[in-house]
């Protein structure tokens, strides 16, 4: 890099690959949806007033204590069995002590050196290829409050006026999910953390909405020089921690960008400052948080309120016998007996139809069929209305006998959207509403015969055009009989009726 | 005060028949029987506060509206014909350390200055439920630091025996409240000695409950792993009655034990000790041992010899590090504790001129909140967690706990109880040690190992040196509470044969 470019100016991609092999970890903080929050009693809805979900233990008030929720003991350890972990028979908690307005103790009971989980796994795909990402440890502890900061140009504390805290959040029950350096892509970060998301949404532990911060990620990113063959991989480089990435894009967005700056740095000879950044969506770049001169001692400790959590291998055997299938076993299973591609899944999951699908194939329906329903007509329903497929008023079995109808010629796919209008609209079930609205496929020919005639013998002009071979100027004729037929014919059929009567087919 | 009064048999409080003179089970079997109203009891009381606190200054709030309404209560519902508990009507000092709705709570800090907590303490939920008159809060040691209650911001109580010297601490609130009959009953809290030593040097009975005994929800953590609240008291009995009414298992704090409470009631009655194996604890004596505490706890050893208690000597020789420690142990949770008073959601708040960030709001309201004691205590701590010290301070004192925890399992193998003196010295006079930390911390030494081992430990009025009241320590196995009730009840009772009359008696009037 010549000492005259700005130093705005970074190396791209793809020059900051051919040098450099990035080695990247993943933090993922993960709230449980638990009804109660991890150390008292206070619900943990989404969306409440500021501070209607609070009480002297998450406030963190004098002489209030904490006591362990079950139920995100519980969650927890599901996901360290999902992601193949160990799961300790005695850990304890830990306080994590340091100063800040938005956690009322001034330090979080978290997990220190004796994590729940340890040492575990999770596959995932990227175009085909299969990578084995290294869990750390999976660990509990208590979210903070909100800071607000108001007055400033940014929502950063920095310009702002005054802060305001919202302490509804303090004591949601978190897991933190650490990797090992095991990440070499952003593709891989990325596809990483939707694979997690995932799975902790098929456990039914979380609603893993990165948006509303359900499920928060942190990117550690280094770079080392990539080997002279045959020589020995380089140690690893000074990392940078990008906080807080609050979609899978700017997970993989910050951790390429994070690649670009620190090979623009390594090329001019500077050191990577191990530090705290945040990633600005809207610029495409991470800059430094606040930085600090020394590194923070939280002073760790024994939590001293609470009793060791010791639990029985029994318990944890149960929790492992119940887990429920999970995406990668449950995809093979679509593949092998649906027949749907890998890309297919990713479709259907993206749609947030796959369970839908796969109910609808249970009840009846093709798996093509299945597929198609739910990926174009009722995912772009859900998405008119501003809700999800899963809310939409109609059931997979609903779905299933609209395509068996299909199938058999009874209904046309004009049809059977009106069909689903009908469900829909709380007419009753599919039979119900063909029946109401009289909405059947006419299989009379001579109705049909008349309409077809009728319609050439009004636009000559058009009927001369597709005799003389322009078949695609049919269009208008067909509309005109479907027309006609009140949408009750199909469509297809019309079209072929109108040929073969032009002498064109 | 130059001219503090002195005891004799004119002026000493035996010689008035007063309400406030009874212990708490003759006023709850008064108030009972119909012979006292509970109204009458704590007028009396609130009688008496008015009339000599302003000289001993153990309350920090006195809630006369309060106690009165909850006593009329008991009235009321006694004449209804209810059925009431065995305190019902008998008024109480509370420990300016545990929360209860409608009463400040300050924990003898600036820091909390004001500040109303909007919930019961279970210590308090279940002295409410047993129909115990709550009169008030009383002084301490600023967050229970301390040994002589000087370490008050709101100023020092004074010894009622000697009004120039310290009624111990941190609990010398609750101690002073009982023994100039301010109140029958008083809950004190034990960190490290401060129930036991202010009821030692105050010629009272105190209780440090097991560890786990008595729920801690609502108590101020100065030491989570250490805090325990009890009963201070005039009698074993009235000690008993308070510890039953306060202890069991509570699901709001997770270190509370869910087992049954011992059977304190009925061991502080039994008064039979034959064959019971008391061993006195060889490291707890010799050098800096007052002569007179040696004295006083000799004779008491002689007196459980003399009703049939075989007495042996014991070692448990890891107790000669409790006190240094204790002294990483107990800063260090509460550098941890005391940071949540930081002016952000309750409390004092010093510099918020709209212009200073919350870092330095927080800061100086902790400079000016916090005393020097708790500061010292406060940046001891930090550094014995800090980063590269943690193994060297705080995880060998947890070490030496462990050791300390089996020098008691051993002793236990061949005893039912362990005794020493309760303190190596009588009250001393207000000052003396303020500006020698340790030498006030020394006034923990024997204490300090039933906190670390988690079990319970009694101290019992033994005699006065020079007319000060000194205590006899009895410390038992873990949830075996009841043997120093046992013991207790039969030594109380021998000793104020002995003496013809109760310690208590021999007070100076105020």
């Amino acid at each position: 890099m010549s000492t005259a470019a700005p130093a705005s100016a970074l190396p791209s991609y793809a020059d900051a690959l051919a040098r450099y092999e990035p080695v990247i970890g993943l933090e993922t903080h993960v709230e449980l949806g638990t009804v109660s929050k991890m150390f008292c009693g206070c619900p943990t809805a989404f969306g409440a007033e500021p501070n209607t979900q609070v009480c002297p233990v998450c406030l963190g008030l004098p002489g209030a204590l904490p006591v362990v929720n079950e139920a995100a003991v519980r969650f927890a350890v599901m996901i360290g069995l999902a992601l193949h972990c160990d799961i300790a028979s005695w850990c304890r908690f830990a306080r994590k002590n340091y100063f800040y307005p938005d956690m009322p103790k001034n330090f979080q009971i978290s997990q220190f050196d004796e994590p729940l989980c340890t040492d575990g796994w999770l596959d995932v795909e990227v175009d085909g290829e299969v990578h084995r990402v290294g869990i750390t440890r999976v660990h509990m502890e208590e979210d903070t409050g909100k800071s607000l900061h108001v007055g400033g140009a940014t929502g950063r504390i920095h310009g702002a006026t005054h802060s305001l805290v919202d302490y509804n959040r303090a004591g949601i029950p978190l897991v933190e999910i650490v990797t090992e350096p095991d990440v070499r892509s952003p593709e891989v970060a990325r596809a990483y953390v939707d694979e997690l998301r995932e799975l902790i949404r098929t456990l039914d532990v979380s609603d893993v909405r990165m948006e509303q911060g359900s499920l928060r990620c942190d990117a550690n990113v280094s770079l080392r020089r990539r080997p002279a063959p045959g020589e020995p991989d380089a140690p690893f480089g000074t990392r940078s921690e990008t906080k807080n990435l609050n979609s899978l894009r700017s997970v993989e967005r910050a951790v390429r960008y994070e690649i670009s700056r620190q090979a623009g740095r390594l090329d001019d000879g500077e050191r990577i400052r191990q530090e705290t950044r945040h990633f600005d969506e809207a610029a495409g770049r991470t800059s430094p948080g606040r930085s600090k001169e020394e590194a923070t001692d939280y002073r760790y400790f024994p939590e001293p309120d609470l009793t060791p959590l010791a639990l029985p291998v029994q318990y944890v055997d149960e929790l492992r016998a119940g887990l429920p299938e999970l995406p990668a076993a449950r995809r093979a299973r679509l593949i092998a007996e649906h027949g749907y591609t890998v890309r297919d899944l990713t479709d259907l999951r993206n749609a947030g139809v796959l369970d839908l699908v796969e109910q609808t194939v249970a009840a009846g329906a093709t798996p093509v069929a299945a597929r198609k329903w739910w990926l174009n007509e009722l995912a772009r329903r859900a998405a008119d209305a501003g809700s999800q497929p899963n809310d939409l008023a109609i059931s997979p079995a609903d779905i299933a006998r609209i395509t068996v109808l299909v199938a058999s010629g009874e209904l046309t796919d004009a049809l059977a959207r009106k069909v689903i209008d009908g469900v829909l609209a709380g007419e009753g079930t599919p039979d119900e509403v063909i029946a109401g609205r009289g909405l059947a496929v006419v299989a009379d020919d001579g109705a049909l015969t008349a309409a077809v005639d009728a319609a050439i013998a009004t636009a000559p002009d058009i009927a001369e055009k597709v005799r003389g071979g322009k078949v695609n100027a049919v269009g208008p004729l067909v509309g005109a009989v479907m027309k006609a037929m009140k949408g009750q014919a199909d469509a297809a059929s019309v079209r072929g009726l109108l040929l073969e009567r032009l002498g064109a087919s | 005060m130059t001219d503090h009064p002195t005891p004799s048999a004119t002026t000493s409080a035996a010689a008035t028949t007063d309400v406030v003179q009874l212990t708490a089970a003759a006023t709850a079997a008064a108030i009972a029987a119909g012979e006292l109203s509970a109204v009458e009891a704590t007028q009396a009381a609130l009688d008496r506060i008015a009339k000599v606190d302003h000289t001993i200054h153990a309350f920090l709030h006195v809630d006369a509206e309060g106690a009165l309404a909850a006593a009329r209560s008991v009235d009321e519902r006694r004449a209804a014909g209810e059925r009431l508990g065995p305190l019902a009507g008998v008024p109480l000092a509370l420990k300016d350390v545990l929360t209860a709705r409608g009463m400040p709570t300050t924990c003898g800090s600036r820091i909390l200055e004001g500040w109303h907590a909007p919930y019961d303490a279970t210590v308090v939920s279940r002295l409410r439920a047993a129909d115990v008159v709550l009169l008030g809060k009383v002084n301490m040691d600023e967050f229970a630091m301390g040994s002589s209650t000087e370490n008050s911001a709101y100023g020092p109580t004074r010894n009622p025996w000697d009004t120039t010297r310290i009624p111990g601490g941190s609990s010398g609130g609750s101690a002073a409240a009982v023994a100039a009959f301010e109140a029958p009953l008083a809950i004190g809290t034990d960190t490290g000695g401060s129930i036991r030593q202010p009821a030692a040097v105050c010629g009272l009975v105190g209780v440090k409950p097991t560890y786990g005994g008595v729920s801690r929800y609502g108590l101020v953590a100065f030491s989570s792993s250490l805090d325990q609240a009890g009963p201070l008291a005039r009698t074993v009995t009235d000690a008993a009655l308070l510890h039953a009414a306060i202890a069991g298992h509570d699901p709001l704090d997770s270190t509370s034990v869910d087992v049954p409470v011992p059977a304190v009631v009925e061991a502080a009655g039994r008064r039979d000790i034959r064959g019971l194996r008391v061993g006195v604890v060889r490291e707890l004596a010799g050098d800096g041992y007052d002569p007179g505490v040696q004295v006083a706890f000799t004779a008491a050893v002689e007196t459980l010899t003399a009703l049939g208690a075989e007495v042996v000597e014991v070692s448990c020789p890891h107790f000669t590090y409790a006190l240094p420690a204790y002294y990483l142990i107990a800063p260090s949770e509460c550098s941890s504790n005391l940071a949540r008073f930081d002016a952000m959601r309750f409390g004092l708040r010093i510099g918020d001129d709209g212009q200073a960030g919350a870092e330095e709001v927080m800061s100086r309201t902790r400079e000016a909140g916090f005393g020097p004691e708790v500061k010292r205590r406060i940046i001891l701590g930090t550094y014995a967690l800090s980063s590269g010290y943690y193994d060297a301070y705080y995880g060998q004192a947890q070490k030496v706990r462990t050791l300390i925890s089996r020098d008691f399992a051993a002793a236990f193998e061949r005893v039912d109880v362990l005794v020493s003196p309760t303190t190596p010295t009588p009250a001393f006079p207000l000052g003396a040690k303020v500006d020698d930390p340790v030498a006030m911390y020394l006034s923990d030494l024997c204490t300090i190992p039933s906190n670390l081992a988690g079990g319970p430990a009694m101290s019992l009025p033994a005699g006065l040196v020079d007319g000060l009241p000194v205590g006899i320590q009895i410390m038992a196995p873990p949830f075996a509470d009841d043997r120093l009730y046992l013991v207790g009840g039969a030594l109380e009772e021998a000793l104020d044969a002995q003496r013809g009359h109760a310690l208590l008696d021999e007070a100076p009037a105020l």
